[in-house]
């Protein structure tokens, strides 16, 4: 067993864990944090896209014990006091979900997205969200909705 | 206090295109997945599964898994067959069809690569999985059946020795005057065999189970990331023995279907079984790689398909042999797949003669089942191509050819010779629109400048015309294909005391958004604000009856029992309104909630007043039951025919092979449009998984029947960049079959456009002589395709 200490969406956790869990195991199972999904084995999906210090990573690919002393936001860490983000509102007002797997995954890499390249094209978008898969959307909402999403937040730094 | 205010927008419902109720848990993470579910002495099973694809098993050991460390139980199939019967085929499609055994886990033979062969149950998933390792078997491998034509052959190895054939069933259709005779008086016959690959659905939330008893009383609550909660609880109950009444299904939250979750999967059964044998709560959560080899694949036919036309182009005949890949066991509805195509393959054309037959093969694969579609789009690609070919032939322009055959609007209702009556549709219009949106005309005249220029990227074009049979179904047609259930929906109204509405529906949506839908049909009948309603579905506790969620049927029959249910619910208040007012009931008008006295406009009861005065009782008419809550029942009279054009442009590199499109436009009719935010969804969605087929995704097998494509890094799913902007439009012709006036939406966008990319790919290359590349169009089927055909012509 490993000790790991680690900050989840703004909470500070000390655990013991066995060196080969997952990320996303630790979330899922240790924290309770089930806001993160798995879809599936080969890093492939990106459903589990979560921010370890301020990066977005696949947390399938990554074991608890190298967040140690990291933090680590989730979907379920956006919204502030019941204020969801502009991409969160963005993927609602565009219809960017349908069955909803993938998106907290989505919504995690167009975050790290427009942190890079805060006024992208369409085809910059469906590029950087190259590492992600949507088996209902067809992606053209989801483009939309992360192009909305910068023309917000445009909006609020203007 | 109540609240019996009625300050609802007076604008409909129906039609608007409301943002969906169901997103702000999902957009937050505030999701419960059958994986999220944790209970207190939660036991995790790990399946073994067979590395090959067929082997007899000579000995399975599962003692040296319990000692492991945190291991509670194993099983072999052996063990686990006292329990459980056979995994059930609800669709028979002969009377005397091969139906094999299917035992949940293998007992004497393995037949598919992941075949199950034991259980171990630990206290957590690494620990089990950890353990499968040390599960003891002994194969001796059998001869592999992988080759759908090889199998039917005399001296083939058998699937299963004790059925002496590898042919599961003959299905034929033969309708309208004899194909051999029509033939001999056409000028023209233009035959072809297409491939249908097999497909993995590639539902984004892989299958899960959680099976919590309360031993005591032998009830058990199964968890599943299903689509059909309500088939799986009847199913279960017949596979286990426990009796139905002990056993409530909960689909959850569930992350996409595509049919693939329209079974009832042998992990399910099992999870139960452990459940009743160790008396403690368990769970099961699929890798993205066990699901390749144990959830269930679509598609795989080879279609043989002629057609018979006169000199002009008009279809004389058409005839179809189809054989149709049943992988290694019949599920759930796995050979009524192909029939479902049975009927599409005329599609909209008028013809004389129609003969179909459907041959159903074992193979030693992953069984195949319901994919988006289902039978539908294997249907339209084969008719479609088909007719680019004799389009071809003749040198017609190939909307010209599908325009000289296609049904008039003004012969609807239209009987098809496949024997379904069409009852409305609009194909010229469509067409018109989709032609000008894009800009076809233009297409072709820069098609030829650049064929004659001989560019070495070409421009191809490619046109469907679909239409489909979807809103499964009416039951009597169901009786008559031999289908083991019937067709019909359930919904209820309960009108709360305070006002607010709860709509019970037996669908169980998996990301068609029915919760928005709903709200939409029931806020217009009974006059209530659309916040006002919650709809509950997916447990067969608090929604007790249902036939569930799959081939575009959920709005179509479901939407219309919540919309009837709600006129009870007006008609049941109607007369606790008179009573309350001392008017007769003709005399009320009803409008946006409301019950006014014709001609005294101040005498008024809100529909929410209503149920209050419902709910106390005190002053209801006499005789009457103390309720204006309703239930009603659709059993559709047809199905519904949702139709389209759609439009695809390609550009294909002659040199690499690569195939990019550059446009797409598609002209839906769904008939009447509940939300159209959510119908060009559900388009969107579906032409992805379409254009998917054409170009990208194939399960493919190697030589001893293992899957090569086996994990998500094997298989293209495509992502955002794979996939062009889409021009969606409509046309609405609304259905008559259903009060509603409504067609489903769910599989169109894939029916339609597999043939359109595929005819697209095809068209660049015709002036090379290529006239046809084998799916998925991928660079290098493309560019061998080009070569051979130079090879040929020199």
């Amino acid at each position: 067993m490993a000790h790991i200490s680690v900050k989840v969406d703004g909470t500070a956790y000390e655990d013991e864990v066995e060196p080969r869990l997952l990320l996303v195991h630790y979330l899922r199972d240790r924290l309770g944090l089930t806001g993160t999904p798995v879809g599936c084995d080969t890093s492939s999906c990106g459903a589990c896209t979560v921010e370890l210090d301020g990066a977005s990573v696949k947390s399938c690919s990554v074991l608890a014990v190298q967040a140690d002393g990291g933090e680590v936001t989730t979907v379920q860490g956006l919204a502030r006091d019941g204020e969801w983000t502009p991409l969160q509102r963005a993927f609602h007002e565009q219809h960017a979900l349908q069955c909803g797997y993938c998106t907290p995954g989505m919504i995690m890499a167009a975050r790290d997205l427009l942190r890079e390249n805060p006024d992208p094209d369409a085809d910059e978008v469906r590029e950087a969200l190259e590492g992600n898969m949507c088996r209902c959307t067809g992606y053209q909402n989801i483009v939309r909705a992360v192009l909305a999403a910068a023309a917000a937040s445009e909006e609020v730094t203007a | 206090m109540t609240d019996q205010s009625t300050d609802r927008d007076t604008e409909r419902e129906v039609g608007r295109g409301r943002l969906r109720k169901e997103d702000a848990r999902l957009v937050t993470g505030q999701t419960n997945w059958t994986d999220n579910i944790s209970v207190t002495g939660l036991l995790h099973i790990a399946f073994l599964r067979s590395p090959m694809a067929h082997a007899r098993i000579e000995r399975v050991d599962v003692s040296p898994a319990l000692e492991r460390p945190g291991v509670v139980a194993a099983f072999s199939g052996r063990d686990l067959a006292e329990g459980l019967g056979s995994l059930p085929c609800a669709w028979p499609v002969t009377e005397d069809i091969v139906l094999p055994d299917h035992p949940p886990v293998a007992v004497d033979e393995v037949r598919h690569a992941g075949d199950p062969v034991a259980v171990v149950v630990a206290r957590d998933r690494y620990a089990a999985a950890d353990a499968l390792e040390a599960v003891e078997v002994d194969y001796e491998p059998l001869p592999p059946v992988l080759d759908l034509e090889a199998a039917l052959a005399e001296d083939a190895p058998l699937v299963h020795a004790d059925k002496g054939t590898n042919r599961s069933y003959v299905w034929p259709l033969k309708t309208g005057e004899d194909y051999e005779a029509v033939k001999r008086r056409a000028d023209v016959v233009v035959t072809r065999r297409f491939h249908q690959q097999r497909l993995i659905a590639n539902a984004m939330e892989p299958r899960a189970v959680v099976v919590t008893p309360l031993a005591a009383s032998g009830e058990y609550t199964v968890y599943s990331a299903t689509q059909v909660p309500h088939i799986l609880r009847v199913m279960l109950a017949m596979v286990t023995g426990i009796p139905e009444q002990k056993l409530r299904v909960i689909a959850p939250d569930v992350g996409g279907g595509f049919g693939s979750k329209l079974q009832v999967y042998g992990e399910e059964a099992v999870a139960l079984e452990v459940a009743r044998r160790l008396g403690r709560p368990v769970k099961w959560t699929e890798s993205r790689s066990e699901g390749y080899l144990a959830t269930h694949h679509g598609r795989g036919m080879i279609q043989d398909i002629e057609v018979a036309a006169t000199g002009e182009g008009r279809l004389l005949g058409l005839k179809v042999e189809l054989l149709a890949d049943m992988g290694a066991y019949l599920m759930l509805v796995t050979p009524g797949i192909p029939i479902l195509g049975a009927f599409m393959y005329p599609a909209i054309y008028k013809m004389d003669a129609y003969d179909f037959t459907c041959t159903g093969v074992f193979t030693t694969k992953t069984p195949t089942d319901a994919y988006r579609g289902a039978g539908r789009p294997e249907a339209t690609f084969a008719i479609e191509r088909i007719m680019d070919e004799l389009a071809a032939e003749l040198g017609l322009d190939p909307v010209e050819v599908r325009r000289r055959n296609w049904i008039r609007h003004e012969e609807f209702p239209y009987d098809s010779i496949a024997g379904l009556t069409y009852d409305s549709g609009n194909y010229e219009a469509a067409t018109e629109k989709a032609l000008a949106l894009f800009g076809y005309d233009e297409l072709r005249a820069e098609q030829q400048k650049r064929n004659e220029r001989g560019d070495t990227v070409r421009l191809g074009i490619g046109v469907s015309t679909y239409t489909e049979m979807c809103g499964l179904a009416p039951s009597r047609v169901l009786r008559d294909l031999r289908y083991g259930a019937g067709g019909w929906e359930a919904a209820s109204i309960r009108m709360l005391p305070t006002g607010k509405v709860e709509v019970v529906t037996g669908t169980s949506p998996h990301g068609q958004g029915h919760v928005t839908s709903w709200s939409q049909i029931a806020a217009d009948v009974l006059g209530v604000p659309f916040e006002d309603i919650e709809v509950v579905h997916g447990d067969t506790r608090a929604a007790p009856q249902g036939m569930d969620t799959y081939g575009s049927r959920s709005l179509v029959v479901g939407g219309s029992a919540v919309h009837r249910a709600a006129e009870k619910v007006v008609e049941k208040a109607r007369k606790v309104a008179a009573h309350l007012l001392e008017a007769n009931e003709n005399d009320l008008d009803f409008t946006d909630g409301v019950f006014t006295v014709k001609g005294s406009p101040e005498a008024r009861k809100t529909i929410q007043e209503i149920a209050f005065e419902t709910f106390t009782s005190h002053d209801v008419p006499d005789g009457m039951e103390p309720t204006i809550n309703a239930e009603h029942l659709v059993d559709p009279e047809n199905f519904s025919y949702p139709h389209g054009t759609h439009l695809c442009a390609v550009e294909v590199d002659t040199e690499t092979g690569r195939t990019r499109i550059r446009s797409y436009v598609c002209v839906d009719d769904v008939g009447r449009v509940i939300n159209p935010v959510i119908v060009e969804g559900q388009v969107h969605g579906g032409l992805a998984q379409g254009i998917a087929q054409a170009l990208y995704e194939e399960a493919l097998y190697d030589d001893e029947g293992n899957l090569v494509t086996g994990t998500m890094a094997d298989y293209l799913v495509p992502v955002a960049g794979d996939l062009p902007e889409f021009v969606t439009e409509r046309t609405e012709t609304p259905a008559t079959s259903n009060p509603l006036g409504v067609k489903g939406v769910g599989e169109a966008g894939t029916i339609a456009s597999t043939p359109a990319v595929v005819g697209a790919v095809v068209d660049a290359l015709r002036p090379l002589g290529v006239n046809d590349v084998t799916m998925p169009c991928t660079p290098e089927r493309v560019w061998r395709a080009v070569h051979s055909a130079k090879e040929a012509s020199a």
